[in-house]
């Protein structure tokens, strides 16, 4: 109850005439419906690492018979002698650099595109909202052979770096539409009390930024945790390997035999994802409905 | 909004001091001397804050863009080197089999997922504007399939309830449907990939959903009084409202579909089993790329790939145009 009024957008009548009533069971009715669909695959698949059966795969109920905790426990075995955590932990320290990364590089850079007056600010932005559409596999191979040439292929660096140098375009424009919503003339204010650049963006600016902090760093940890084209090009060591390329390995060796486990496994993956929305969700979608960055 | 307070503080130190008067130490004098210094400052801390972005653009974006612009014109290997070859990279792609039907199976998705993603989104946030109680549980439980969506673990979930004898196969055989699961039928396993972009409506439902909190009501209630059906309504007031909200999510989507990699990779492998019915353009670039070596060729395929999706968010803005109705512009 205190989420919903929190979210402050429910109309509440009391003194609802009957055929109103009727209408909102039929909304709610279509509403569950809608909802039941969303969310079969995940109970299904909650249900399938429980199940005791081997016919997992062919069974569709979502009531496991016999229930066993075998499925994870060789989920957590991990892969090749190597555990379940490492690969956790491997997953986590990319999306953490990730994290710092965007936040350090794009606040940076959406300030001077959007507050500071310097010669060529227009053809950068243009850059920036120009790469929001470009298909990134065309600098691909020359990004490949780049980091294969400074000997950086099989490291996290080139799965890092691009965040650091505010290369995801769709944050630095989440912040610039942010700092929109702040009143300039505080920067100005600051100002003309002595303070320089550095520290209007730094005291004043940052940490009214904090909403646009909180949305691009939940943003960019999950979308970071579910990569699977850079790892995948870029990580030959399963020691260094995170999530993604464990499960893709995962399903071409032990899968193939262990569909329970490979499961137990899957669905491990997804709990940081589906915990970071449950505690987030408000900045993430406010994030999106503000700024039209996706999910 | 701007400009209000910097032509407020214009006249003050205009009657300061006239122009090559001797430089004074108080504090007016700063402030008429400030006026220039800021601007030199501004534009220092300008470029200094671009400084990451600036060399992460020349090194990994423009730098890279051209370089592979260059390699599309050689016979580039990762292991042999490669030759300056002309266009015969981009000739060769039309005796490619593989690059018609990477060509087919993406406009087949691009064509099928999109429409169904929207209408799907849109119709959903059309119900979800009512404002009934618990709107904001549907609306964040409807979004959070489209944060793992794109996920491994996902594509390795659809491959288990699309394998023969799976969930699937098993409702649709009920109905007396004989194809078996979607994995293993080349004439229908598109229909995993689509069906899982349709599952993550909810990104472009919360961009509807906040585009139609903005539609004033008045509009409603004045058609109401005309006597506006429901349909005259959609049609006359919330398209219209809507345009440059669906404009946005039409050209997003589109160019995302374009660029799929993950789950058709996981799904179809680098063949796009069964029969190439999956193998996605972004696939087939890895594969030539970073399977075979032949890294000019795959230059050529990438850069065919932005050539078609610009050309395809030039026909947009094009159509946008026409087509998008932009309220604030209007005032």
């Amino acid at each position: 109850m205190t989420a919903k009024t929190a979210s402050g957008r429910e109309i509440v009548r009391n003194t609802e005439p009957a055929s109103e009533r009727a209408k909102s069971w039929a909304w709610h009715l279509i509403m569950i419906a809608v909802l039941a669909i969303v969310l079969y695959p995940l109970v299904w698949v909650i249900a399938a690492s429980l199940k005791g059966n081997t016919d997992i795969i062919t069974d569709t109920g979502l009531w496991p018979e016999t229930v066993t905790w075998e499925h994870f426990a060789s989920a957590f075995d991990g892969l090749a002698g190597i555990p379940l955590w490492k690969f956790f932990w491997n997953s986590f320290v990319i999306a953490g650099l990730s994290v710092i990364g965007v936040v350090a590089s794009c606040a940076m850079t959406a300030y001077a595109l959007g507050r500071l007056r310097f010669p060529g600010r227009t053809l950068m932005l243009g850059i920036v909202i120009a790469t929001l559409l470009l298909p990134g596999q065309v600098m691909l191979i020359p990004q490949y052979l780049i980091f294969s040439e400074l000997q950086l292929t099989n490291s996290y660096v080139p799965l890092v770096i691009g965040k650091f140098l505010a290369l995801d375009a769709f944050f630095v424009f989440l912040y610039i539409q942010f700092m929109r919503g702040i009143p300039r003339e505080l920067d100005q204010a600051a100002t003309i009390d002595g303070a320089g650049h550095f520290r209007v963006f730094f005291s004043i600016l940052l940490p009214l930024l904090r909403p646009a902090v909180i949305t691009s760093s939940i943003f960019t940890f999950i979308w970071s945790w579910n990569d699977f084209l850079g790892p995948l090009i870029y990580l030959y060591d399963m020691e260094k390997f995170p999530l993604p390329r464990l499960l893709q390995s995962y399903s071409n060796s032990e899968g193939v035999t262990n569909w329970g486990g490979m499961m137990a496994m899957t669905l491990l993956s997804l709990i940081p994802v589906v915990l970071f929305f449950l505690v987030f969700q408000r900045f993430l979608i406010r994030g999106i409905a503000t700024s039209g960055v996706k999910g | 909004m701007s400009a209000s307070p910097s032509t407020a503080a214009e006249p003050e130190s205009g009657t300061a001091g006239e122009p090559g008067a001797p430089p004074d130490r108080g504090a007016r004098g700063a402030a008429k001397r400030r006026s220039p210094g800021i601007r030199g400052g501004e534009r220092l801390a300008g470029y200094t804050f671009m400084i990451p972005w600036l060399i992460g653009t020349a090194v990994l974006t423009v730098g890279p863009m051209a370089w592979s612009l260059y390699l599309s014109f050689t016979d580039y290997h990762l292991i042999r080197g490669g030759d300056w070859i002309g266009f015969a990279n981009y000739t060769a792609m039309f005796d490619d089999p593989m690059f018609a039907r990477a060509v087919r199976v993406t406009i087949i998705y691009v064509v099928l997922a999109v429409p169904v993603k929207l209408v799907a989104s849109l119709a959903v946030a059309m119900l979800l504007s009512q404002k009934r109680r618990g709107m904001g549980f549907y609306r964040a439980a409807f979004y959070m399939p489209s944060l793992i969506a794109m996920s491994v673990g996902i594509a390795l979930i659809w491959k288990a309830l699309f394998s023969n004898d799976g969930v699937q196969d098993s409702i649709m055989s009920s109905f007396g449907w004989d194809g078996g699961g979607f994995l293993g039928n080349p004439s229908v396993s598109i229909l995993m990939l689509v069906i899982l972009a349709v599952w993550s409506f909810g990104a472009p439902m919360v961009i509807f959903l906040a585009g139609l909190m903005q539609v004033p009501q008045e509009l409603y209630e004045a058609a109401d009084v005309d006597g506006a059906g429901k349909w005259k309504k959609f049609v006359h007031i919330t398209l219209p409202m809507l345009s440059p909200v669906i404009f946005f999510n039409v050209l997003m989507e589109t160019v995302g579909a374009f660029q799929v990699f993950g789950p058709a990779y996981i799904i179809g492998g680098e063949a796009g089993s069964p029969a190439w019915s999956t193998l996605f353009y972004t696939v087939r670039i890895y594969t030539l790329a970073f399977t075979d070596f032949r890294m000019g060729y795959a230059s050529a395929y990438a850069w065919l790939l932005v050539v078609a999706v610009g050309i395809v968010t030039l026909i947009m803005f094009r159509a946008a145009k026409q087509l998008v109705f932009y309220a604030a512009e209007d005032k």
